[in-house]
């Protein structure tokens, strides 16, 4: 590996570490740095409360955005490169929406069905949708694998793949006309994304079931190579083209569904890190695009996170909104410069 | 250099098959071809060209008849042996960008590296080889969306060079070129089956510059008849200009 690319990666970790502890000391609650690192290594503090803050409160909700930012831009890496089309991300294939509906099913529903709304329902409650939005999510990606056996075109298949997800928001929008007001702020809460919803001890679960999900998604980086020179040269090099891309759509779809599930829809990230990982690395080499993609997500979500309730804000804000207003400048940055540099400008 | 037989035709029938049945674009072919061979297929837009080159690579099952391979049937190979024996420039458009001319033509060594797709150091050497030999050397840093179209063909023949195979079959490889850069290419590729023994098999637009090269000639009709033939009996054949300049 060049000395380049092996200096980006470490600073790349470097800047997670940074601002995964930065995620820890900064809030609406001020933490001494020196107190928040007893806290991590179990030492005791002078105020019980600051472990408490930052242990269920800033350390869950780190995590979270560590592991989604990761998982999202991994995904649309994966996207961008099987349908060659640098506009798609984990959210074109209505993975995301099926998530959604999923979603929408159980919080719409359960105030006119089962007579109490989901939303009272608290750990419970969450518990549910987390459930129902990864039914939905894998419910959508069975359809669209069974229907990337049956068309041969990259391009039909996204047609698809966004037609499910128009159908989708249909669905749920007449759900919503038919839903108590409460189940629908529920609803819409949800659909904003959020790293701080998943608890204490969900997370675990989805940092586990990531750290599975995400090496075994490694394993297809030469498949990948070999897809950028399109389907007729990557059949002559000795890919079966179908069960590629059906591998490469199910690891992706599977990493959207779970971070959707657990963190609600999160935008920009999976369709901008690739980007800007091009960007900074100079490649098309997903050997190292997609180390370079896990670390500057995990890095760009933890940013995004802790910019989203920083110091003097009441609360913290849609972390959707602060994905798109600070990552969509950077990558624009990143991409207007190397088109400089290329063209000699 | 002693030539043999690496390529075996009988009763070839091409085209597609569908829901609403079969259709068939050419028919009866039959023919064989030898290493250190060079051999362009030649005929008017829509005649079948593609369809022919693709169903010889692999891509497109034949509807009838037999096509052999260095002595075994091509239906018989399995995706990664395939890619040992054929190595092929198309015309589509890959998605090159950020891409060096040497990573590019590493790329044809996929069919040797392992999982990941490293190169080891006799790659390296067989990419360098073969950047020589299509005489690009210097343009081996260089990004690929930097080239001429000159230049990115040459690329995609290093590639098919790379590949180490016995066979290349290029779609329309001087489509899009000045006429000096089809010269160039044209006799690049007479020298590659010359001098390495490779079985070049092309298909193209330019009858008077693939006379002049190549050592055996297909026309293809756009009835779907194929005549096969070396240029000098094809060239004074009076069927020649109805498959090549019907209407």
């Amino acid at each position: 590996m060049k000395r380049s690319v092996t200096l980006g990666m470490i600073l790349l970790g470097v800047s997670i570490l940074v601002l995964f502890f930065l995620n820890l000391l900064l809030g609406s609650v001020s933490v001494p740095a020196g107190q928040v690192w007893k806290i991590l290594w179990g030492g005791e503090v002078s105020n019980p409360i600051w472990a408490n803050i930052v242990l269920k409160s800033r350390f869950p909700q780190a995590l979270t955005a560590l592991v989604a930012g990761a998982g999202l831009s991994v995904a649309g890496l994966q996207m961008q490169t099987v349908f060659r089309n640098p506009l798609a991300g984990p959210s074109v294939l209505g993975v995301s929406s099926g998530a959604s509906l999923g979603v929408a099913f159980v919080v719409l529903l359960s105030g006119r069905l089962g007579g109490v709304a989901l939303s009272r329902l608290g750990y419970m409650g969450e518990f549910a949708m987390t459930v129902a939005a990864i039914i939905g999510a894998l419910a959508i990606m069975a359809l669209i694998v069974w229907v990337a056996q049956k068309v041969r075109g990259n391009v039909t298949l996204l047609i698809i793949g966004v037609m499910i997800g128009y159908v989708a928001t249909a669905i749920i929008g007449v759900l919503k006309f038919f839903s108590a007001e409460e189940d629908v702020r529920a609803y819409v809460v949800w659909g904003l994304g959020s790293f701080a919803r998943v608890s204490g001890g969900q997370v675990m679960t989805f940092a586990l079931i990531m750290a599975v999900l995400l090496p075994l998604s490694f394993l297809l980086v030469k498949t990948l190579n070999l897809l950028l020179l399109g389907d007729g040269y990557a059949r002559n090099l000795g890919l079966n083209i179908r069960r590629a891309r059906l591998w490469v759509i199910t690891c992706a779809g599977v990493l959207v569904a779970i971070v959707t599930a657990y963190c609600g829809p999160i935008s920009f990230l999976g369709l901008a890190v690739p980007h800007l990982c091009r960007g900074i690395f100079r490649t098309s080499d997903h050997r190292v695009l997609m180390p370079a993609s896990l670390l500057a997500g995990a890095s760009l979500a933890l940013l995004c996170n802790l910019l989203a309730r920083m110091p003097g804000f009441e609360g913290a804000l849609p972390v959707n909104s602060v994905t798109a207003l600070i990552g969509a400048p950077v990558v624009a940055v990143v991409l207007f410069r190397r088109r400089k540099e290329d063209t000699g400008e | 250099m002693k030539q043999e037989e690496t390529i075996r035709i009988e009763g070839l029938s091409i085209g597609y098959r569908s829901k609403h049945g079969v259709k068939t674009v050419a028919e009866g072919i039959s023919d064989s071809i030898r290493s250190g061979e060079m051999t362009c297929l030649l005929g008017v837009n829509g005649a079948g060209k593609s369809t022919l080159l693709r169903t010889l690579s692999g891509f497109l099952p034949p509807l009838a008849g037999e096509i052999s391979l260095l002595g075994k049937p091509l239906a018989s190979y399995r995706e990664r042996e395939l890619a040992t024996v054929i190595g092929v420039v198309l015309t589509e458009k890959s998605n090159l960008q950020n891409m060096t001319v040497t990573e590019l033509v590493g790329m044809g060594r996929s069919p040797y590296t392992g999982f990941w797709g490293r190169l080891s150091a006799a790659d390296r050497r067989k990419v360098e080889e073969s950047l020589t030999l299509v005489g690009i050397a210097p343009l081996r840093n260089r990004m690929v969306q930097t080239l001429s179209d000159g230049e990115r063909q040459k690329v995609m023949i290093a590639k098919a060079l790379a590949q180490e195979t016995p066979l290349i079959f290029l779609d329309e490889p001087t489509a899009f070129l000045d006429y000096p850069s089809k010269v160039e290419i044209l006799h690049l590729l007479h020298r590659l089956s010359h001098e390495m023994g490779k079985t070049v098999f092309l298909s193209t637009h330019d009858l008077e510059l693939a006379l002049r090269v190549a050592d055996r000639v297909w026309l293809m009709s756009k009835q779907g008849e194929v005549r096969t033939g070396s240029p000098e009996n094809l060239i004074v054949d009076p069927e020649t200009g109805r498959f090549h300049f019907e209407p």
